[in-house]
């Protein structure tokens, strides 16, 4: 603790030492804080529990020292302890302390980042490291990163290091190189030309020293990556294909088969008008720098989910994940402005959006009659690349229309029609596939200058899982400040008793770089997903208050 | 303790807001048509004020508040030189998404690529939609976070306030 404050100390002192020095260097002091507080009431109807703190407290704040080409800094974390839900491992991450520490610098082509760092290659099929601070994901990378442009249109970069793991990094040893050649900077013949053309590759390395009794492991598991992307005028296409040797972990039932993963998105855009289709094939991607990990911890990469992102609350009830063990999708989006001042479109317009996504397993076949599919020790299974299986994990059909009527008068209509695997997407067995229609009607209505109503009603209808609920909200604002009342009412569960009403109530000021936000209410236990990965939210009911400034 | 740090957090935090102009870090980024740009280059406007927002294509808020700006962009360009430029913060599940998303909008400002979220952590962005506003200097003076209705007012107070200096 002390060692903080010393920093802390430092830091500030360091800070006004800059201040003075301003005028001939131009060095600064930037930063952010978050702070969520929650006070826990146990309530038996919904299932939540109180805590023996009575309040639990997560915050973060992250200092950088910026001075020409020069830049370092640190991140604070506390969790005091760690909110309900948050990744823990059975307590192994309450505690407070600076677990980022960085320095960077550039000098004309060349950057150097020591400490830690966030990197992505690609799509992130064979690495992407980063944070998801509302999930609790961070596999930020511990060692150094080079990045050097070559010539223009021409970059590559180097990182080698072990992840973040809680307060602690993680066994194995990340070692990369990616390179990128943007063809219509690097020949000047091409630099005016409508044709846009760039390829891309990667080649990243785990190694983790072997230590398993019974199989035989790769200690050093390598993975590479191709990519390329096409544009001309309105149109775009880009894909990558990876490629990763065996890896048998617990997982993947240590099974030795290479892991394979297919991305395709083609898009044309004009004025008013896009459409966006694309697919995506990933057999046995599961990549870890410790092959024992779980859950979300020490990823190297990420497969990005097909399907839409649902962020009204009803749909996010049954949020979709990508499974790195296997899977095909695919996707189809369709955007068009209906024309300013036309019959249908208004005086402003109407903008109509449609999704649609499908996601299967891939097909697996016996690689020998006499031994099952994924035993362990074996290459496993057979599959072929697109190959399309018949277990379906999810399907989206989502339609927006958005509209503003006048000034002051603004709606956005939602349907989506949902089909998710409850058993696949939730690592459980017995349950229904759950078949869900949605509605949802946002609007707003401007009452004066700086000040607007904005309410919201969903209704989600399902046979299934807890049957249907009802949503509604009502939200005022004025100048710097927000007023919020919900209810969301789950009316028609299958058991008459267990028909609970979860009510908040919550206001915010907002001025600058600052939120701050008070909430009282209850919250349902869900899921949250965000980038492929998803946790367990546990019912709450009590007072939460969130504090965030950017300065 | 905790109170102490918590203060220490708060005094540099109120001392550094009051003192200190950040400029635009040298972040990698990419536009829409997949070209590599510095973050430093885009922000150039002769100088004129730069309005960077930070958003999402999933992000609600953050879509009304570029609409606002859409709307208004015109009228205060001609009025302070004023440059809009947007920052996507989809990763790799929705970037293909932005193309197509924007120019069924028909924004009219330039949107950038920044997929894993290297500028929007090299600015300190928690949530989107946030919104720095530079002077003709490159320095920022003003920034916001959040979006409630009629925002874009204030937005065009400041970069007004801003433009005449």
């Amino acid at each position: 603790m002390r060692k903080i404050i010393i920093l802390f100390l430092s830091l500030f002192s360091l800070g006004i030492f800059s201040l003075y020095a301003q005028e001939n260097n131009g060095g600064h002091i930037n930063g952010n804080f978050q702070s969520d507080i929650q006070y826990y009431i146990e309530d038996t109807e919904i299932g939540a529990v109180a805590v023996d703190e009575n309040v639990l407290v997560n915050s973060w704040a992250n200092f950088a020292y910026t001075q020409e080409n020069f830049s370092a800094g640190f991140r604070y974390e506390g969790y005091l302890n760690s909110l309900l839900g948050y990744p823990n491992m059975g307590g192994i991450n309450d505690g407070v302390g600076i677990p980022i520490k960085w320095a960077m610098f550039t000098n004309d082509n060349l950057e150097i980042t020591i400490g830690n760092y966030y990197e992505q290659f690609g799509n992130g099929l064979i690495f992407r490291s980063y944070e998801e601070k509302t999930l609790g994901v961070d596999n930020a990378m511990m060692g150094f990163r080079v990045k050097y442009t070559i010539a223009s249109g021409v970059y590559l970069k180097g990182i080698i290091g072990k992840q973040r793991y809680y307060w602690d990094y993680g066994p194995g040893i990340i070692r990369g190189i990616d390179g990128e050649i943007q063809f219509n900077d690097l020949i000047s013949l091409l630099a005016e030309s409508k044709f846009r053309f760039s390829l891309g590759g990667s080649f990243v390395s785990k190694f983790q020293e072997e230590e398993n009794p019974i199989y035989y492991l790769p200690q050093n598991v390598g993975s590479g990556a191709g990519r390329i992307n096409m544009s001309y005028k309105g149109f775009n296409v880009s894909s990558e294909y990876a490629y990763k040797i065996n890896d048998p972990s617990p997982e993947n039932n240590y099974i030795y088969k290479p892991g394979q993963a297919f991305l395709v998105n083609a898009t044309y855009s004009q004025k008013g008008f896009g459409v966006i289709l694309g697919t995506k094939w990933v057999d046995n991607m599961l990549f870890r720098s410790d092959r024992n990990a779980t859950l979300s911890d020490l990823t190297i990469n990420l497969m990005p989910e097909i399907s839409k992102n649902h962020t009204y609350t009803l749909p996010a009830f049954y949020p979709y994940a990508s499974q790195p063990v296997g899977e095909w999708g695919v996707k189809a989006n369709v955007f068009y402005k209906i024309p300013k001042k036309s019959l249908i479109g208004g005086k402003y317009g109407t903008t109509i959006s449609l999704y649609y996504s499908r996601v299967h397993d891939i097909d697996r076949t016996r690689f020998s009659d006499t031994i099952p599919i994924s035993s362990p020790g074996t290459i496993g299974y057979d599959t072929d690349l697109f190959s399309i299986g018949e277990d379906l994990f999810y399907q989206d059909m989502t339609i927006e229309i958005s509209r503003k009527w006048n000034k002051k008068f603004y709606t956005n209509f939602s349907y989506i029609n949902l089909l998710y695997n409850y058993n696949v997407l939730r690592g459980v067995s017995g349950h229904d596939d759950v078949y869900a229609n949605i509605g949802i009607v946002d609007m707003t209505y401007k009452i004066k200058r700086g000040i607007a109503i904005r309410t919201e009603f969903q209704g989600m209808f399902t046979d299934q899982d807890e049957g249907n609920w009802g949503l509604g909200l009502i939200e005022l604002t004025i100048p710097k400040w927000f007023f919020t009342v919900f209810d969301n009412w789950n009316y028609g569960n299958p058991d008459e008793n267990d028909r609970p009403h979860y009510m908040s109530v919550g206001f915010g000021h907002v001025s600058g770089g600052n939120r701050i936000q008070l909430t009282y209410g209850k919250q349902r236990e869900g899921v949250m997903c965000i980038g492929g990965v998803c946790r367990n939210v546990p019912a709450s009911n009590g007072f939460s208050l969130s504090i965030s400034s950017t300065f | 303790m905790k109170k102490i740090i918590f203060i220490l957090f708060i005094a540099i935090a109120i001392f550094t807001n009051s003192f200190y102009a950040q400029e635009i870090p040298q972040v990698q980024i990419k536009d829409l048509q997949g070209k590599t740009v510095n973050t430093k280059s885009i922000v150039k406007n002769d100088g004129n004020p730069v309005l960077v927002s930070f958003f999402a294509t999933w992000c609600k808020p953050c879509i009304k508040e570029l609409s606002a700006f859409n709307d208004e962009y015109e009228d205060w360009a001609d009025e302070t030189g004023v440059k809009i430029i947007a920052i996507s913060t989809d990763n790799a599940r929705s970037t293909n998404n932005v193309a197509p998303f924007v120019n069924t909008r028909g924004w009219e400002f330039d949107v950038y690529l920044d997929a894993n979220e290297d500028f929007k952590r090299a600015m300190n962005v928690g949530n989107v939609p946030h919104t720095f506003l530079l002077d003709g200097n490159g320095k920022v003076v003003w920034q916001h976070t959040s979006y409630l209705e009629g925002d874009e007012e204030q937005t065009f107070e400041n970069i007004k306030k801003y433009s005449e200096q």
